[in-house]
């Protein structure tokens, strides 16, 4: 049986073209073929959230996502938004807060930080540590991620 | 790791899936988030998936005479963002936000989650809590099974070779019926370390055996000191990592005094 296919999608915006083997993820696809590295593939089973990408404007695991799969969606990664300049407001309050050290986690921690972001509601810390308990960091021990995203969706500051 | 080699098949239409499940190697992929990490993992190496989230007619909520029908494919987030669900289904509703996280939960499907029968899971022991009834397809005929009855054990499940779960249906609960769920973990949407579902009388935990685990002993009790004392006949909890059968068990009696006292006040 072929096992391999054309897949067409939208990624950050320009439509793509390729052919994929079935069992190339989505995020190993947005990293070696397109050569958006942004997205990282951490522990590939879907707990570490490293390679959390949008999918038709919501998030998923990229690892846990067959590029085939995306076939006709719309993608949009960490270079995507960040070029939109949609996550300036994250991007510099994990800056000025020290959000981040190795930076490893930094593109999931803020593709699932915009998500909350973006339903548009004041939330307490406990409520920012669940939405981002996908989201592993092994470096800040998350106060000061949560001081970031806190000021952003709380519009502090 | 990388998953091994497969074909991929997206069918069109339930008969043409239904062909493609005569082969032998096949599984079913519908949202994925259980299935992909087992094939990166390489525990899983189908040679065919038969990715089902292109069949008509799967995928909706339906408020019906006296029950909720819930297509196979509905996913997570769309079952916690439900009106209907809230309304008719409040245990479901209780239960959905402590599924894994929200990157998962826009993925992964009900029916997914039912067909697998993960033990730690939170649907299949709600299912099992409301009585629901599953809907199950081949080529030429559809079934219908008693959630208590369709799992069997560990991931193991009445599903036979060829067959589709392609829907639950939920009894709408009544004013006078009160639900609970409850559940114990280390991080937010970490597999449970025990957990337990509630509806009237039926108490039904998860995390607890190889499938849900209904406390008949426990429940059928008068006074919480009786159905706490009564606990250890009902469970006989597996130990995991970091938890021993005696403390999964212990945890268990708190959840039950939890439930219990929510119940009755």
């Amino acid at each position: 049986m072929e096992h391999a296919y054309d897949i067409t999608l939208t990624v950050n915006g320009t439509t793509v073209s390729r052919r994929v083997p079935a069992r190339l993820h989505l995020v190993d696809f947005l990293r070696e073929d397109l050569e958006l590295t942004g997205s990282h593939a951490g522990c590939e089973h879907g707990v570490c959230g490293a390679c959390t990408v949008r999918v038709n404007g919501e998030i998923v695991r990229g690892c846990l996502m067959l590029a085939v799969q995306a076939n006709g969606c719309r993608v949009d990664t960490i270079e995507g938004l960040s070029d939109s300049k949609e996550l300036a407001g994250l991007q510099k309050a994990f800056h000025q807060k020290n959000a981040l050290q190795c930076g490893f986690c930094t593109p999931g921690m803020l593709m699932a930080a915009q998500d909350l972001l973006l339903k548009g509601k004041k939330v307490s810390r406990e409520e920012i540590r669940t939405h981002i308990s996908g989201n592993y960091c092994r470096c800040t021990g998350y106060q000061a991620i949560v001081d970031a995203i806190e000021e952003v969706v709380n519009g502090k500051g | 790791m990388k998953a091994p080699a497969f074909a991929y098949v997206k069918p069109a239409s339930l008969p043409e899936a239904f062909e493609l499940l005569q082969h032998p190697n096949a599984k079913i992929l519908a949202g994925g988030q259980s299935l992909i990490p087992s094939l990166n993992m390489r525990l899983s190496s189908p040679e065919l998936l038969v990715d089902i989230t292109g069949l008509p007619g799967l995928s909706e909520i339906k408020v019906l005479n006296g029950f909720v029908r819930i297509g196979t494919l509905v996913t997570h987030t769309r079952i916690e963002q439900s009106p209907e669900i809230k309304k008719h289904i409040p245990l479901l509703a209780q239960a959905v936000p402590h599924i894994a996280h929200a990157a998962i939960r826009n993925r992964g499907t009900i029916g997914g989650s039912l067909a697998l029968a993960d033990p730690a899971a939170e649907y299949p022991a709600c299912a099992v809590a409301l009585e629901a009834v599953f809907i199950l397809k081949n080529k030429t005929t559809e079934r219908r099974v008693k959630a208590e009855q369709f799992f069997k054990g560990l991931f193991e499940t009445d599903l036979k070779p060829g067959e589709i779960l392609t829907a639950a249906e939920f009894p709408v609960a009544g004013k006078s019926d009160r639900s609970v769920f409850l559940e114990l973990t280390r991080r937010q949407g970490d597999y449970a370390i025990i957990g337990l579902a509630v509806h009237n009388s039926n108490f039904v935990y998860f995390g607890a055996g190889s499938m849900p685990v209904v406390a008949k002993n426990a429940s059928s009790k008068k006074t919480l000191k009786e159905a706490k004392a009564a606990l250890a006949k009902d469970l006989n909890p597996p130990a995991d990592l970091y938890h021993s059968s005696a403390t999964k068990l212990h945890l268990a009696g708190v959840l039950l005094e939890r439930a219990w006292n929510m119940l009755t006040t």
